[in-house]
């Protein structure tokens, strides 16, 4: 079979609509995954035993199981008990929840490289706990993260063809419908592949210009 | 009553064809991970820019592209794969490209003095290579690889999208059979887990292993 540019430019518009809700995914779960992550860092650090050892071990299960299974068990279980989704809602909830697990590790790094001097002088310029977090250790603490937490977020970019597993109309999901109905699969697909290496691409320029601008903070 | 012990027979059916894909991924994710990070490392330009084109391009589209691409693509240019051989083909190729990098890192990690005391030896490259760099560079290589083979039994959930009767796909079949979610859902999310404790277990008795008489050496 052929590679058909007529067909390329009748599936085109369908296509981009795909590229749309995929965006609108990766933007929402980004979102998402950086506030999960937040909390999952913070409740690890608490001096509350039970708190932070189960949600050690939920971020832990939850890293080490698919975001595939896991959307399925929003998607499909979660009505069981009454919550029924719908499905893009279901789908970012499942990136949030799976990157904000991964995003947690980013948080909890970034604040342990502030280094112990600050913490004291803190407490010696008699600044309270708010204080401290807002006004020392968050401004040093985010900075260095940016390069760590975006690769995630491109990580995150590429799983989000998983959502059309539950019926979201992302791009795969644009791709594979418009593929079953003329039954042409080199074009959607292709495309499909070059523009995820599209982006990447793009976003390794991105990612190297951010380590460059925040990933060493002059000390 | 359903007839849960038939369903678990089932479920533990995909149990063995998502090990038999993890470890025959993993396979051929080393050996692309050896090629490749070497290759990135070698002196001639073109060894160079083929490993580093791989690397991007599996790095750069998302696994479930490559698979779907591997299985629906594929056919058309002549090449027929079986479900089984496009997903270990699409894990391998994928999971390869990113423990290549590792591969690299860890070959560079290993410092200048050893490169010196191997030219004041007379050692050949290879020899160098071999009986010098590559035991020192594995035990660096080794967590990073198991964090790999994590995420390659995480990305097996996806071949259930083509048709392959692993894990994923067996609680399908019992979700559509029985009409329970919860149980199906719950018992692979498990079984996912249970398997990644394992991976993480054997590399790390791995890594003590090979960590034997070589202390005292900068790892």
């Amino acid at each position: 079979m052929e590679w058909d540019w007529d067909f390329v430019r009748q599936i085109l518009p369908t296509l981009i609509e795909g590229v749309k809700i995929t965006i609108l995914a990766t933007l929402l779960g980004s979102v998402l995954a950086a506030i999960v992550g937040l909390g999952i860092a913070l409740a690890r650090r608490s001096p509350n035993r039970a708190l932070s050892r189960t949600v050690g071990f939920l971020a832990e299960f939850i890293r080490g199981t698919p975001l595939l299974v896991q959307l399925y068990f929003i998607f499909y279980v979660l009505p069981d008990f009454g919550i029924l989704l719908p499905p893009l809602v279901a789908g970012v909830i499942g990136l949030g929840l799976h990157y904000g697990t991964y995003t947690a590790e980013v948080y909890r790094a970034g604040i342990d490289n502030v280094p112990r001097g600050q913490w004291e002088a803190a407490k010696a310029c008699n600044l309270n706990a708010t204080q401290t977090w807002t006004h020392i250790i968050i401004p040093q603490a985010i900075p260095p993260m940016i390069p760590a937490l975006a690769n995630y977020f491109i990580a995150m970019f590429k799983e989000t063809p998983l959502l059309s597993a539950i019926t979201v109309l992302e791009l795969m999901n644009q791709a594979k419908s418009v593929a079953n109905t003329y039954y042409r699969y080199i074009e959607p697909i292709t495309l499909v592949g070059a523009f995820f290496l599209a982006i990447s691409l793009f976003s390794v320029v991105l990612l190297r210009w951010l380590e460059h601008r925040y990933g060493r903070i002059e000390r | 009553m359903t007839q849960w012990s038939g369903y678990f027979g089932l479920i533990l059916q995909g149990a063995l064809v998502t090990i038999e894909l993890t470890l025959m991924g993993s396979v051929l994710a080393l050996v692309m991970a050896f090629l490749a990070g070497l290759g990135r490392l070698s002196r001639f330009f073109v060894l160079r820019a083929l490993a580093t084109a791989y690397i991007e391009f599996f790095r750069g589209t998302s696994i479930f592209v490559q698979l779907f691409w591997a299985y629906f693509v594929l056919p058309f240019a002549g090449i027929s794969l079986t479900p089984l051989q496009a997903g270990v083909l699409a894990l391998g190729l994928n999971v390869g490209a990113y423990a290549a990098e590792v591969v690299r890192g860890a070959i560079k990690s290993i410092g200048r003095e050893q490169y010196e005391a191997c030219t004041a030896l007379n050692l050949g490259r290879w020899q160098a290579m071999h009986h010098i760099i590559l035991p020192q560079a594995l035990l660096v290589m080794l967590p990073t690889f198991g964090n790999n083979a994590i995420e390659l039994l995480k990305a097996t959930a996806v071949v259930s999208l083509i048709s392959l009767a692993d894990l994923t796909f067996q609680a399908q079949v019992v979700r559509s059979q029985t009409g329970n979610t919860l149980v199906p859902f719950s018992t692979i999310l498990v079984i996912y887990f249970v398997l990644a404790l394992l991976i993480s277990w054997g590399v790390r008795s791995l890594e003590r292993r090979m960590a034997r008489g070589l202390d005292g050496v900068r790892v």
